[in-house]
């Protein structure tokens, strides 16, 4: 049976995935803390699920790219919410970029975002599991990271890193009863595919979320949003580098 | 050493939340109840000197935590937690200070365990005179809740043996107190849940015995009222009495127990007395049947540890109690008599992975008989029913925050499941309205299940007003704090 989670943070809970996922966390009875750099996104997310019986969530404006703040409020909100079990990093931009963009304050923003911040966040978290020997820590990566491709270079390596990342804090603290989820969810209809045109199997955020949540609650590693992705990319990653060459996708 | 004047705290003080500076991670731990029904992580300071403690009063301050007290961490909920808080864990504090063999009086440290403390005296002929069922409490924590025996409708609770302590504040006074100095503060401190500050030395008055044994009288009752009966007839001349009740006798049989008297032997009737007073003599054997270590029984127990299986050991029990044990008289070592349930260490693992809670209530002597009847029926009905009933005769004391009755108490271990946590709450509702009803109490080392409403039904709004007026004294910032204190006072005590 999944474990269901009495208390959690998701970072990147403004709007997409991360909202769902609250939204989703909250309806099985999770307090939840939600994070994310536009306050009044968090609030009207808030005042939708609280009541006036019970607080169930709590918002706290953060930029990730404020890495100094991050081991105070992590903290401050795990005194807030009264534990910690779970922790979703939900965090992630994809800018536009041209076939023939070099755009160094994109790229670096992607890799502040999407990869500084979860290190940020997630070390804190793995610090915390660690001791206290449980808990789950679940990453929104994709399936970018599978390989380096045409359109995305740095988006691509972001989530190559963050897959690293992930991996290797499963081999540090899982062997203590943490777990970590990697998720690599393919399109979704969120605000970051929105004018992206028609993308291949794209799912709604409702499923995306839930079956992000089935998974880790159920102790899985490695999750495809939908799982067919899993077999696609299966043979995506073997398609040799020279045929990759010449492919624009 | 004087009390200050009471100060209100500031508005301030009960709006702003506090704000929250990083600890370092290696101190976070989870920390447990001890009947496994919760746990939290919190940040755990073990310190060794007042000193130490003073620093952790001040760490929590700067950086805007609260404080939970913790002895042994033997209450059954959460007394001692605190999520995401600081523990004060003063088991470390376990020095025994002064120690008189002519007099019996000792002192020592809050991290003193009734084991410690009965280890180090016996042999010059002293015991405890009050000691809980196990024998892990600290002197602290023994305080804090104003532990009973099953001889507290003799010799009250531990409080009232008690000459003196010294409670650390969280602003930093130490108070001494005894009856005749600090006396109200004395009588709010102990039993006091380990609000007002940190008992960080106490000093008791310990009980002269003659011999290492008690004598020990076992008969059965075939039901409720037989058991109340001959315990009234008892008290006047018993040193302890307890029973065992099996709840799930049904109809004539309905709370049909095992009861035990004991009585201290008076002195010369021991012939050995140094003997039967050593430490070893007293020790519980490591292996039942001299094959099975103890610490691998409760996996024995185990596979009992269901409704059908606890039927079976309840009638094994009861039936082998009224037949062969019946009307027996033994001698028995103190600490076998007094410790049977750390005779089998780990015991609570049989209620593993869910945990169980202990519901004991405590009623007056005239209203006991139909309540706790009552109770059993109710638990019976809603199929939920305790593993183990356990029941003491009880009389008043004059502590603030007692849990004590002129009466008797009656104490169920309830297992707890995943799927039934919510019928047991809703059944310990149903049990609390009997229990008001009947004019009784609670006892917060025990309690898991108890609500606000409830609280200040039984303890009296002007009790607690007193307690608060004590509470703005001791601790104006209300650093100390408990889960249990949230859920029953809130957090602005
Ligand atoms: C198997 C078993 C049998 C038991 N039998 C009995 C029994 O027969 N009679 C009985 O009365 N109880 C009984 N108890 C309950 C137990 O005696 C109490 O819960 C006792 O308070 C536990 O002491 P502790 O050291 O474990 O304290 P904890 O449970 O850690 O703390 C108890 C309370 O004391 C406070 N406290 C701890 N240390 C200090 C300090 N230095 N200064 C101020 N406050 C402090 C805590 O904040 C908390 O409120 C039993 C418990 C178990 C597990
Ligand atoms: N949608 C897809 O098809 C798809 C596919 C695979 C993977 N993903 C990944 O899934 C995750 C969620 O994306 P989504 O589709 O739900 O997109 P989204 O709706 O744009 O959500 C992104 C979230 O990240 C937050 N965020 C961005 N920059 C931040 C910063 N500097 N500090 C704090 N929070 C920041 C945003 O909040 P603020 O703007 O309020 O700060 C928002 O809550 C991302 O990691 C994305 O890469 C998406």
């Amino acid at each position: 049976m999944p474990s269901r989670w009495k208390t959690a943070i998701v970072v990147g809970a403004s709007s997409g995935m991360g909202e769902e996922i609250a939204r989703q966390l909250v309806v099985q009875g999770c307090k939840v803390a939600l994070v994310a750099r536009r306050a009044e996104e968090l609030n009207r997310i808030a005042q939708s699920l609280n009541t006036a019986q019970e607080k169930k969530v709590f918002t706290y404006p953060h930029d990730v790219g404020d890495y100094t703040q991050v081991p105070a409020l992590f903290q401050q909100i795990t005194h807030d919410i009264g534990g910690l079990d779970a922790i979703i990093y939900a965090a992630g931009v994809m800018p536009s970029v041209q076939p023939n963009e070099y755009n160094f304050e994109k790229d670096r923003k992607m890799i502040e975002v999407n990869v500084l911040g979860a290190i940020a966040w997630l070390n804190e978290a793995a610090q915390r599991f660690g001791q206290s020997q449980g808990g789950t820590i679940v990453g929104i990566s994709s399936v970018a990271g599978e390989r380096g491709r045409y359109p995305q270079p740095v988006y691509c390596t972001s989530k190559a890193a963050l897959n690293t990342y992930l991996e290797a804090l499963r081999n540090r603290v899982g062997r203590y009863g943490v777990k970590v989820v990697t998720v690599k969810p393919g399109p979704v209809d969120t605000p970051m595919t929105k004018g992206l045109g028609k993308l291949p199997l794209l799912i709604p955020v409702d499923r995306a979320a839930r079956e992000i949540i089935n998974a880790s609650q159920s102790g899985k590693k490695n999750v495809f949003v939908p799982g067919i992705w899993r077999w696609i990319f299966l043979i995506i990653r073997n398609i040799p580098s020279f045929v990759f060459q010449k492919l624009k996708f | 050493m004087a009390v200050r004047p009471l100060t209100p705290p500031t508005s301030e003080q009960e709006t702003t939340s506090p704000k929250i500076l990083p600890l370092s991670w290696d101190r976070l731990e989870r920390v447990g109840a001890w009947g496994m029904n919760t746990s939290v992580c919190a940040f755990v300071y073990r310190p060794t000197t007042i000193e130490g403690i003073r620093e952790v009063f001040e760490i929590a301050r700067t950086h805007g935590r609260r404080v939970a007290l913790r002895g042994s961490g033997c209450s059954y909920g959460d007394a001692s937690l605190l999520a995401e808080n600081i523990s004060l864990d003063l088991t470390r504090m376990n020095r025994i200070l002064a120690w008189n063999p002519e007099t019996g009086v000792i002192k020592a440290e809050p991290g003193v365990t009734i084991r410690n403390l009965w280890q180090y005296v016996i042999e010059d002929g002293w015991w405890s005179p009050v000691v809980s069922g196990t024998m892990v409490v600290s002197l602290g924590g023994a305080l804090g809740m104003n532990i009973h025996g099953k001889n507290n409708f003799r010799v009250g609770p531990i409080g009232n043996h008690v000459l003196e302590f010294e409670l650390l504040t969280p602003k930093g006074d130490i108070l001494r107190c005894s009856r005749t100095e600090n006396a109200e503060l004395f009588h709010t401190a102990i039993g006091g849940f380990g609000m007002l500050g940190c008992f960080v030395s106490i000093t008791l008055q310990l009980k002269k015995v003659y011999s290492g044994h008690l004598s020990v009288y076992a008969f059965a009752t075939p039901d409720l009222s037989t058991l109340f009966r001959e315990f009234e007839a008892r008290m006047e001349t018993a040193d302890y009495l307890v029973a065992w009740v099996d709840c799930f006798a049904k109809g004539k049989a309905l709370g049909r127990s095992l009861a035990h008297q004991a009585d201290y032997l008076p002195k010369g009737v021991d012939p050995i007395p140094a003997q039967t007073l050593r430490v070893s003599k007293q020790e519980l054997p490591e292996t039942l049947f001299g094959v099975i270590p103890k610490s691998l029984m409760w996996r024995f127990i185990k596979p009992f540890s269901n409704n059908w299986g606890m039927r079976l050991i309840n009638w094994a029990k009861y039936t082998q109690g009224s037949t062969l044990g019946n009307h027996k008289t033994v001698r028995q070592a103190h600490a076998a008599f007094a410790f049977l349930l750390d005779y089998v260490p780990n015991w609570k693992f049989v209620y593993k992975p869910g945990g169980l809670i202990q519901y004991q209530s405590f009623v007056p002597e005239a209203t006991a008989e139909a309540c706790f009847t009552a109770q059993i029926e109710a638990c019976q009905k809603a199929g939920i029913v305790p593993f183990l009933g356990v029941f003491k005769r009880h009389r008043k004391d004059d502590f603030l925050m007692s849990h004590a009755v002129d009466g008797y108490s009656f104490a169920l271990d309830i297992p707890l499941t995943a799927k039934n946590r919510a019928r047991v709450w809703e059944l310990a509702k149903e049990l609390n309205r009997l229990v008001i009803a009947a004019g009784g109490r609670f006892y917060f080392a025990k309690d898991s299940t108890l609500d606000s409403q409830t609280a200040h039904a039984y303890l009296g709004e002007a009790a607690i007003a007193q307690f608060r007026r004590w509470k703005q004294t001791c601790d104006p910032e209300n650093l100390l704090q408990t889960d249990l204190s949230r859920r029953l006072f809130g957090d602005n005590f």
